[in-house]
């Protein structure tokens, strides 16, 4: 593998660099609509809410 | 079905990785992913050498490091994007470039590989950059220049009230090689100028796994001209490209291993946005000489492991490996333990105000 090469068809190497595209596409839209649904009540738990503020 | 999907996976690595080392490495990503997220750099600069104290072969902890990258940079792309924040025309000239240079950067950790010098070699670059990054930033934080790292006011600003440096601004009246190209802010500069960029950071990143943003960013600042903003997206939208392809060639040697990537990279996505969040809270110069800090014991680090290595002393190499993932751990939670009790001030704050 030594010297320049240029990129051949490799059908498994597509299919590992996909899925790594898959998992970083689906990480963002996952973690997105979580911070939404479970971030402001995670934020009161770890911060604190207005009960435990005062 | 599920079996011809437990097959594939088997098939590209994933299940060669022990549930230790899956823990390990979304631990280890989540960390670096906070990092990444408040300090705008520093995704990749521990995993390669992490990896290669784990005793994986140099490629493949080089060819994952960049899979990392990859993975890391187009979830930053998508973020960027949205915030209007990627010069399109400067990523694509750029992604010729970088591609050749991490070309460049890949053949010659094969060349070393078949030698049997890549690991140590690597090893020694890490040394000599993570002490050179970390001993700036560091003194840069000490000093008060807010150098290293994402300026976050600048990154604030509007694209207007951005100045082009002096240094930029000579390099675009001096070096006027055809063709000339007009990016965003109204910058007008030689694309042979943007070429050798990009070129000479892809092999940073082709040699060592790293997007090579730390020293990307600046060039693009200082050579080209480009603000603030535009240069941490641009950057990033053009990692996806170069630092894809560049993850296919060492993924056609068998250097990326998905049982490696897929675990950081799910805990890096989420470390980076509680890491991105905190930036609103807590100022990162702050805390910036605790990043430097970390850059130099990762230097202390990766030379222990690489003098165990040499005297076959594993002792040394599992103390490298121990201050690498330590130093990290320590400064990640530092970020978390500033930013919540920041938060807590000031919930405190406005619940007086609200009462009286």
């Amino acid at each position: 593998m030594a010297g320049l090469e240029i990129p051949t068809w490799d059908p498994e190497t597509a299919l590992l660099i996909g899925v790594i595209l898959f998992e970083a596409f689906v990480l963002y839209a996952g973690y997105g609509g979580l911070e939404r649904l479970v971030g402001p009540y995670l934020m009161d738990l770890v911060v604190g809410g207005d009960s435990s503020a005062r | 079905m599920l079996d011809s999907l437990v097959g594939a996976l088997a098939g590209l690595g994933v299940l060669d990785t022990s549930p230790e080392m899956l823990a390990l490495f979304v631990g280890f990503g989540l960390v670096v992913g906070v990092l990444f997220g408040f300090f705008g750099m520093g995704g990749s600069f521990l995993v390669t050498p992490a990896l290669l104290m784990l005793d994986y072969p140099a490629p493949v902890a080089v060819g994952s490091g960049m899979a990392f990258v990859f993975g890391t940079a187009v979830i930053a792309t998508l973020k960027h994007h949205d915030l209007g924040q990627v010069d399109y025309k400067l990523g694509v000239i750029m992604i010729t470039g970088t591609t050749i240079g991490i070309e460049a950067g890949r053949a010659s950790v094969y060349y070393l590989e078949s030698m049997g010098l890549a690991g140590g070699v690597i090893s020694v670059a890490y040394v000599v950059l993570l002490g050179g990054v970390g001993a700036m930033v560091t003194r840069d934080a000490l000093t008060g220049d807010g150098g290293g790292g994402v300026d976050h006011e600048a990154a604030d600003k509007d694209l207007d009230e951005y100045e082009i440096p002096e240094i930029a601004k000579t390099i675009q009246r001096t070096v006027r090689i055809p063709p000339m190209v007009t990016l965003r802010g109204d910058v007008r500069v030689s694309a042979w100028v943007i070429t050798a960029v990009a070129f000479a950071t892809g092999v940073l990143s082709g040699f060592l796994g790293v997007g090579g943003g730390f020293i990307r960013m600046p060039a693009m600042i200082y050579a080209i001209g480009v603000p603030v903003p535009v240069a941490v997206g641009t950057d990033l939208f053009e990692i996806v490209f170069s630092g894809g392809l560049g993850s296919y060639l060492y993924g056609q040697g068998g250097g990326v291993n998905l049982g490696i990537v897929a675990p950081l990279l799910f805990g890096s996505a989420l470390g980076a946005r509680v890491g991105s969040a905190a930036t609103a809270v807590v100022d990162s110069d702050e805390i910036k000489v605790y990043f430097g800090g970390m850059l130099l014991v990762g230097s202390i680090a990766v030379g222990i492991g690489e003098v165990g290595s040499y005297l076959g002393n594993s002792t040394l190499e599992l103390l490298g490996l121990v201050l690498v993932i330590g130093a990290a751990v320590v400064v990640a939670a530092a970020v978390l333990y500033t930013t919540i009790t920041s938060l807590r001030v000031t919930r405190r704050t406005d619940s007086r105000s609200t009462a009286d």
